[in-house]
């Protein structure tokens, strides 16, 4: 058997808009071939995977908290990934997000004002700018490779929050536990609907930044100069642009996303410092911008289904006893899947078997 | 056995799995294939090399199995690339993000078990030299294996007319596939080449380096195996002298740590990863040499016509 690809003429609408549902659905089918290889009743396991945490309201809440940073990351990589930058760092950003909006509530924490949460969102979002724009600065600099440098410093950042919070911001009251002092009232992220869950205002930044750069990508001239440079470098110079000062701008933007992400969970779900603040939400976030096709308001639904991994991970530990890598077994999956069905907007698939291969063989 | 050689017996440890890591990822950048999936393939190995060595009570057969793991999980890889023409970086990192999750599902019941450890194999007389002794002759078969590699690699690249053919496929697949090279073939045999020595590179973390199973114990090895192989600009001796830099920079740290230099340890830590860097961007600042070395058809899709 052969398998041949044959491009289309004119890439297919239809199949622009089926391949994320087909992806979906192979990932569903190859998830209970798993749960069936260990031995789980796999419409019971993927019920509770997927379904469970979907009937309940404040679970509703838990699936805002887990998809706002997931849609925050995925929208910045999206122009990334648009312009052709690859930055796989953003697990980093967020953290140095993280850790530059808790300067205020752990540093001066007397300070009690309606003045320290944006201040802590904003020095957020340029701590996740300038730690992305270090790979952007080597990049344009030294031509340096920015997929390697960007993910180096993913490390980097871990290994410096793990140092900050067992170090100089360990709190002096917590009874020795590696986690900063707990954030004043002030500094907390409010909860939107605190009656009937603890979905705060994260969410919110999610379909802020959605809707913005939905909007610039589509009616704005810097929309389209991300979209010219990254589909050719060259034609972009010739229409005036810079490809320098598009590394920077793609890198800085989604840096800046990952960062307001980092001290939303910080300051919304977790109110202190962890050694670890991040169950991989940078790395998900590749997965959640190719599965919403790198459009904005794609990202936004696709950012939900993967928020919905987490929660099914959770479930599969609790109630099937599965182990909780589940979750990312799942995400690779279907990020396989997603990026196999984009092929069939392109290309016709032929199979052909050994005996209709060697007919063609003999009309070539 | 003398302090030094103790030491430079750690640093050829932490070597191995990065050279036999970036070797194999050399020879499919050569062919013109960029798999950034070498995390998810030594992790893969890692935790299959473990689990089997358990089972059976042989590390040999775990080894095997953790080579034949990595190689299955690149052909995974192979087809996407090649047959369906996807993306080859997010392809990669599906592999990584697949790789650290199995891995760890498949390890989950065995954190904090004892491992079987891959014993060394001595030469008679040989190992009894001073200094070198130990150090070359003295050692376990995943060592022996990397040496191997570097030389048969060296001699498939630049000496054989297989190896001719997969330079000439990684700078020009529309000329190599013009010339009648079959370019889709030699690329997965490359790809799976890079996914065995990546699995091998997993067997030796958890049957050499620390026999025991320990999640996402690849650390991040992959990635820096594929900044050595910039670092090497595509050459296995280059990769094979990068790589004991880098197990000697991994080595230095972790003496550093025991001495209890006033340093925190996760300072000590971030050096390789932040070495990396420094060494990227020391390599890739001349663009004209980079360009020069670089594999021209490095990441681009190829669907031939017909």
């Amino acid at each position: 058997m052969r398998i041949e690809l044959e491009r289309r003429p004119s890439h297919s609408a239809l199949f622009s808009v089926l391949s994320p549902f087909i992806a979906l659905a192979l990932t569903v089918i190859a998830g209970a071939i798993i749960f069936s290889a260990m031995g789980k009743n796999p419409v019971h396991a993927l019920y509770s995977f997927f379904i469970e945490p979907l009937t309940e309201v404040w679970s509703l809440h838990e699936l805002a908290i887990k998809a706002a940073p997931l849609i925050l990351i995925a929208v910045g990589l999206s122009v990334c990934f648009r312009s052709n930058n690859w930055n796989i760092g953003a697990e980093g950003q967020f953290i140095i997000g993280g850790v530059f909006g808790s300067v205020l509530p752990i540093m001066f924490h007397e300070w009690n004002s309606v003045l320290v949460l944006p201040i802590m969102m904003i020095m957020g979002m340029i701590g996740g700018a300038l730690y992305a724009s270090i790979p952007a600065f080597l990049k344009t600099r030294f031509n340096t490779n920015e997929i390697l440098s960007s993910l180096m410093l993913v490390y980097v950042a871990q290994l410096f929050l793990d140092w900050i919070v067992r170090g100089p911001w360990r709190n002096p009251e917590g009874f020795n536990f590696p986690e900063s002092r707990e954030f004043h009232v002030n500094a907390i992220l409010p909860e939107i609907l605190p009656t009937s869950g603890r979905a705060d205002w994260g969410i919110m930044f999610a379909v802020v930044a959605t809707i913005l750069t939905w909007f610039m990508m589509r009616y704005m001239l810097k929309g389209f100069e991300v979209s010219v440079l990254g589909q050719s470098a060259r034609a972009g110079r010739f229409a005036g642009f810079s490809t320098t000062k598009m590394v920077f701008f793609a890198f800085i933007f989604s840096g800046a996303l990952a960062g307001l992400a980092g001290i939303s969970e910080v300051s919304g779900s977790i109110e202190q410092l962890q050694p670890v603040i991040s169950p991989g939400y940078g790395f998900t976030a590749i997965i959640v911008a190719f599965l919403g096709r790198l459009n904005p308001l794609g990202i936004f639904a696709a950012g939900l289904i993967l928020a919905l991994t987490y929660l099914g991970g959770e479930a599969a530990q609790i109630s099937i006893g599965l182990p909780d890598k589940i979750a990312r077994v799942f995400q690779g999956l279907l990020l396989f899947f997603v990026l196999a069905c984009d092929t069939l907007i392109h290309y016709r698939i032929k199979i052909h078997t050994a005996e209709r291969a060697n007919v063609a063989g003999e009309g070539a | 056995m003398t302090l030094i050689e103790a030491v430079l017996l750690t640093v050829t440890t932490a070597a191995t799995p990065l050279l036999l890591a970036a070797l194999g990822e050399l020879v499919v950048e050569r062919s013109g294939v960029l798999n950034l999936g070498v995390e998810g393939m030594i992790v893969m190995g890692a935790a299959i090399a473990f689990v089997a060595a358990k089972m059976t009570g042989n590390p040999y057969f775990g080894a095997l199995l953790g080579a034949l793991a990595g190689c299955a999980f690149s052909l995974l890889f192979g087809f996407l690339t090649l047959t369906l023409v996807t993306n080859q970086v997010a392809t990669g990192l599906a592999l990584t993000i697949l790789g650290l999750g199995l891995s760890g599902m498949i390890g989950e019941s065995y954190v904090g078990e004892p491992g079987v450890q891959l014993e060394p194999i001595s030469f008679p007389f040989l190992s009894e030299l001073p200094l070198v002794g130990p150090l070359l002759f003295a050692q376990d078969i995943i060592f022996y294996l990397s040496i191997a590699a570097v030389i048969g690699v060296s001699w498939f690249l630049f000496r054989s007319r297989l190896g001719l053919q997969l330079r000439a496929i990684g700078d020009s697949h529309g000329s190599a596939h013009a010339l009648g090279i079959s370019v889709i073939k030699t690329r997965y045999c490359a790809v799976m080449f890079g996914g065995l020595c990546a699995g091998l590179a997993g067997a030796q973390l958890s049957l050499v380096y620390t026999p025991q199973w320990v999640e996402n114990m690849s650390a991040g090895r992959g990635w820096i195996a594929l900044a050595l192989v910039v670092f090497a600009s595509w050459r296995p001796l280059r990769v094979l002298a990068g790589a004991y830099l880098f197990g000697a920079v991994t080595i230095g740290q972790l003496h550093a740590q025991a001495l209890g230099i006033a340093i925190p340890s996760q300072f000590l830590s971030a050096l390789p990863y932040l070495a990396t860097i420094v060494v990227l961007v020391i390599i890739s600042r001349n663009r004209r040499l980079t360009l020069m070395n670089t594999p021209a058809s490095l990441g681009q899709p190829f669907v031939p016509d017909r």
